[in-house]
């Protein structure tokens, strides 16, 4: 990575593959607008440099460069789409002519792509992005993680500890002559535990990061606070008794806990699914599908976040956008496809794992705005359920609605007080109606440390969740206690 | 095939100080097309190439990787993983196989389709024939997530620094559809696929649309079940995803790790005596057939239980290194080095159809669809949401959704009481439908 991507992006393009602005414009003027509602190019160069610690030692270390180029042409519901890794004005238009096949097969909508506008955001430029961080503070890092993890408690047999660093350069021009770059770097340090006792073992996980430089993990003592959650996690399941299993009052902790949110309503309120009609929540806009204690937004700009970004993956801005608002569905998150086809405007949730997929809508930093109960008197207020503050991972269906998302720890609550660790259990509810049984929601909005990851037709991207302790009554816990 | 660029790649790691290197490059090409609703909604095309590394300064290693191929960029990722692995800790176990062991000849196991490449219009084509065939198939098919025609072409190079360098190619070709039912208000999605190297082995495209409009019409009308423990049948596409769990348990670096609920079972009862699991890397135009793994070693057929007694794990050279044992040849490249991975993997059949187990129950749930992410490898602790059909004095009745079923790996393996007949390579992992005695089922 040079100090030249870090800080113009058009210009780095030029410089390393003679891809200037006025070729691209060429390559989009002559190949693709022809028939084409919407055409754009997106380029991308991808460093990333992993460091993995077990055994006390750090015996892994890696380095991985991807590059390339995507071509897309737009017409009507139609999306011709075609990447290459290597970057050069023939492959671009190669990429083109085999993008613009598609808009040739007529059936064009008519409807008009709204422009991309807008200043993108600055949301994480860094003194000392994450690749220029000297290896050998990374390495001692990871060490003292291992330390720090084991003196914990002596049930702690296993650490695995890795640190991630990437910076990603990007480059997206429109057909509506709108050229923007991005440079977007991604930190997380991971902590896994494995801790036995008694012929028992159990495995503890914690991690976090972000938009972040390597003094992220330094501050407020923040990579020890990882390796002790991951290790007290570890060895407080050892002591877990059985999950109960049946419908239940579930008290929800706050922070990544969210992923309820992320599952049960975010992906059901992407653009394309409601486009499509085969959402549980298409056409239910301006109707109640929460009680009205809840408010979702999806938002990415706030800085540093992992979810963040200056601008999408088809260079529109990123924004806030109120899914839910007290209740009341309200909002998509729509990319420029699917906002052209529902006449509606781009929010900037128009993403892509890498170049060599064409974005869809998706979501970013996804939260519930907080309420007004103390989260003591949340748990109080329950006489028997499950109070879950970590999960694993969730999936959704979307089209009938049905969600699931995984606790990795969580407590029996017996008479308002929160008593025996329970194994790990998935949670089952309906999407449409599961948030219309929110019944507190409390003042502790937290978003969570920065380890979400998510997937949808088999793209991964990185995203945040967040959440206030909230109740939610009758949720189907899947244990084996009968 | 870039074989003297990889060859190039390992000889200038050498020269500038490792003491041995290994690559795998990888060129790939794929088409992919998706119809909705009769109308054509995307074409990709693309053209992939990525180059992987791994370096040994002494016993230190490090990985590298690169989509660029330019000579800059190759010999910056030679330096780079090079310097990386000089401040890499020294690990007694690391290095390449030894030599001797690679293997000599590369066996034709059929992976290549030799026939013509179809057009982008008739690739198009099969698309809508599969949709149209789930869309026409019943009035309650009303809408569609689409149906998709894949194809790809890849060849796959290893080479030792040692001068071994040695290729094979591979093809894929795939149709599949989502087509959702509707009624009532109520909204349900299925899918089904046909993958396979060879297109004269995919399925009819209008075949697997009429299954998945099927599939998606017998969840209308479904509901929660009471909380309840009784018999479970997974389907044989769910039943493949419980097969996977024990491979991932079973697998090296999860042992060494000690992450893994079949740590020190080797050669004791894991499952039912009716539970025989194998992978086949050598099955002629198998999708996960290999001739070689990811270091060069020569691939084969691996019992990893037998009649219920668990009989090999799955190793690549390090982790075997690491648990004093030899490497069974599982050996796969990601990005970062060397992981494991299994080629074709089997639940082998038995004797039962499945309407035979189904009718052998009195009250149980026959599952078809599990989602979520709750397994834990280092417990076998198992909870996961599901959906499928309510088993009723041994009929399949009404639709059942929203409910999971729980229990731990090791105690549903033991508790698998038939087997089916019904075993078909679909996929790179395969299983019957196989019945476990009891589960929780848990719902309102």
């Amino acid at each position: 990575m040079t100090e030249l991507a870090r800080t113009r992006p058009e210009s780095f393009f030029a410089d390393r593959f003679n891809v200037t602005g006025g070729l691209l414009e060429r390559v989009l003027g002559s190949n693709l607008l022809g028939r084409a509602d919407d055409a754009d190019i997106y380029l991308e160069y991808r460093v990333n440099e992993e460091l993995q610690l077990e055994e006390g030692t750090v015996k892994k270390a890696s380095r991985h460069v991807s590059q390339g180029a995507g071509v897309r042409a737009l017409s009507g519901t139609r999306t011709g789409y075609a990447h290459t890794d290597d970057i050069s004005l023939q492959n671009l238009e190669e990429a083109a002519r085999q993008a613009r096949a598609i808009a040739d097969r007529a059936g064009v909508s008519g409807a008009v792509a709204v422009p991309s506008r807008g200043r993108p955001h600055d949301l994480y430029a860094l003194a000392e992005p994450p690749l220029v961080t000297d290896l050998a503070k990374k390495l001692d890092l990871l060490r003292k993680v291992d330390g720090a993890a084991r003196a914990a408690d002596p049930r702690v047999k296993q650490v695995i500890a890795s640190l991630t660093s990437e910076e990603v350069v990007t480059l997206v021009a429109t057909a509506s002559g709108w050229t923007v770059g991005d440079v977007r770097p991604l930190m997380r340090l991971n902590v896994t535990a494995i801790a036995e006792a008694g012929g028992k073992r159990e495995i503890g996980a914690y991690g976090g990061g972000g938009r972040v430089a390597f003094d992220f993990f330094l501050e407020d003592g923040r990579w020890r606070r990882f390796a002790l959650e991951a290790a007290r996690q570890a060895v407080l399941k050892l002591g877990a008794v059985n999950a109960p299993a049946g419908t239940m009052t579930v008290v929800l902790g706050p922070g990544w806990p969210g992923i309820l949110l992320h599952e049960a309503v975010g992906h059901g309120l992407e653009g394309d699914f409601n486009r499509k009609g085969t959402s549980a929540f298409a056409g239910r806009m301006g109707q109640k599908v929460a009680s009205e204690l809840v408010t979702v937004i999806d938002d990415g700009t706030i800085p540093n976040r992992r979810g963040s970004l200056n601008v999408d993956d088809e260079g529109t801005p990123t924004g806030r956008t109120v899914l839910i608002e007290k209740g009341v569905l309200v909002g998509y998150m729509q990319d420029r496809l699917n906002a052209r086809l529902m006449g509606m405007a781009p929010t900037g949730n128009g993403r892509r794992e890498s170049y060599a997929y064409p974005p869809m809508p998706r979501m970013t930093n996804t939260f519930m705005l907080g309420g007004e109960d103390e989260p003591e008197q949340i748990i109080k207020s329950v006489k028997r359920g499950l109070y879950a503050v970590t999960f694993g991972g969730g999936q959704v269906d979307i089209t009938s609605g049905k969600f699931v998302f995984s606790a990795s720890e969580a407590y029996l609550i017996e008479d308002g007080r929160v008593t025996a660790p329970v194994k790990g259990a998935t949670l089952i509810g309906n999407g449409p109606d599961a948030l219309t049984r929110v019944a507190r929601v409390g003042r502790d909005l937290k978003l969570d440390e920065g380890v979400g990851t998510c997937g949808k037709e088999g793209q991964s991207v990185p995203v945040g969740v967040g959440l206030p302790t909230i109740r939610i009554d009758e949720l189907t816990v899947g244990g084996t206690a009968v | 095939m870039n074989t003297d660029l990889l060859i190039g790649v390992l000889k200038r790691a050498v020269a500038t100080g490792a003491t041995a290197a290994d690559g795998y490059l990888i060129e790939e090409s794929a088409f992919g097309a998706t119809v909705r609703l009769g109308e054509v909604e995307t074409v990709t095309h693309s053209r992939d190439q990525r180059l992987s590394l791994r370096v040994f300064a002494g016993r230190a290693s490090a990985g590298a990787s690169t989509s660029d191929l330019s000579r800059e960029s190759l010999e910056r990722v030679v330096d780079e993983a090079t310097s990386l692995a000089k401040v890499t800790a020294e690990d007694p176990f690391a290095g390449l196989p030894d030599p001797e062991e690679l293997i000599t000849g590369v066996p034709d196991l059929d992976l290549a389709d030799a026939s013509p490449a179809l057009s982008p219009e008739e690739k198009i084509e099969l698309a809508r024939r599969c949709e149209a065939a789930a869309l026409e198939s019943d009035p309650r098919i009303t809408n569609s997530e689409g149906a998709e025609c894949h194809d790809r072409r890849a060849r796959y190079l290893y080479a030792t620094s040692h001068g071994f360098a040695r290729d094979y190619a591979t093809t894929s070709f795939g149709i599949s559809v989502a087509p959702v039912a509707t009624r009532n208000g109520e909204m349900q999605r299925d899918y089904w696929y046909s993958n396979a190297r060879k297109r004269s082995r995919v399925e009819d495209p209008a075949t697997v649309g009429r299954t998945a409009a099927t599939r998606a019409v017998r969840r209308l009308g479904a509901r929660k079940v009471r909380t309840v423990a009784v018999p479970v049948v997974f389907d044989p596409e769910t039943a493949a995803s419980l097969v996977r769990s024990i491979a991932g348990a079973a697998s090296g670096p999860s042992l060494y790790r000690r992450a893994s609920f079949l740590l020190d079972r080797l050669g004791t009862k894991i499952a039912s005596p009716a539970v025989t699991i194998v992978d086949d890397a050598l099955i002629p135009a198998g999708l996960g057939s290999r001739p070689f793994d990811g270091e060069g070693l020569s691939t084969g057929r691996t019992v990893l239980a037998r009649e219920g007694v668990l009989e090999s794990y799955l190793l690549d050279t390090y982790s075997a290194r690491k648990l004093g044992m030899q490497s069974t040849h599982h050996a796969a490249r990601d990005g970062s080095g060397v992981t494991v991975s299994t080629s074709n993997l089997m639940l082998l059949p038995g004797r039962a159809t499945p309407s035979e187990l189904i009718g052998s129950i009195k009250r149980g749930l026959y599952v078809t669809e599990l989602i979520g992410f709750g397994v834990n490898n280092v417990t076998g602790d198992y909870s996961r949401g599901a959906a499928g059909l309510w088993i009723e004095d041994g009929e399949l009745t009404y639709p059942v959704e929203e409910v999971t079923v729980a229990g731990n790996l090791l105690e549903m393996f033991q508790a698998i009481d038939a087997v089916g007949d019904d075993l078909v390579l679909r996929d790179r992992t395969a299983a019957p439908t196989l019945m476990i005695g009891r589960m929780v089922v848990a719902g309102s």
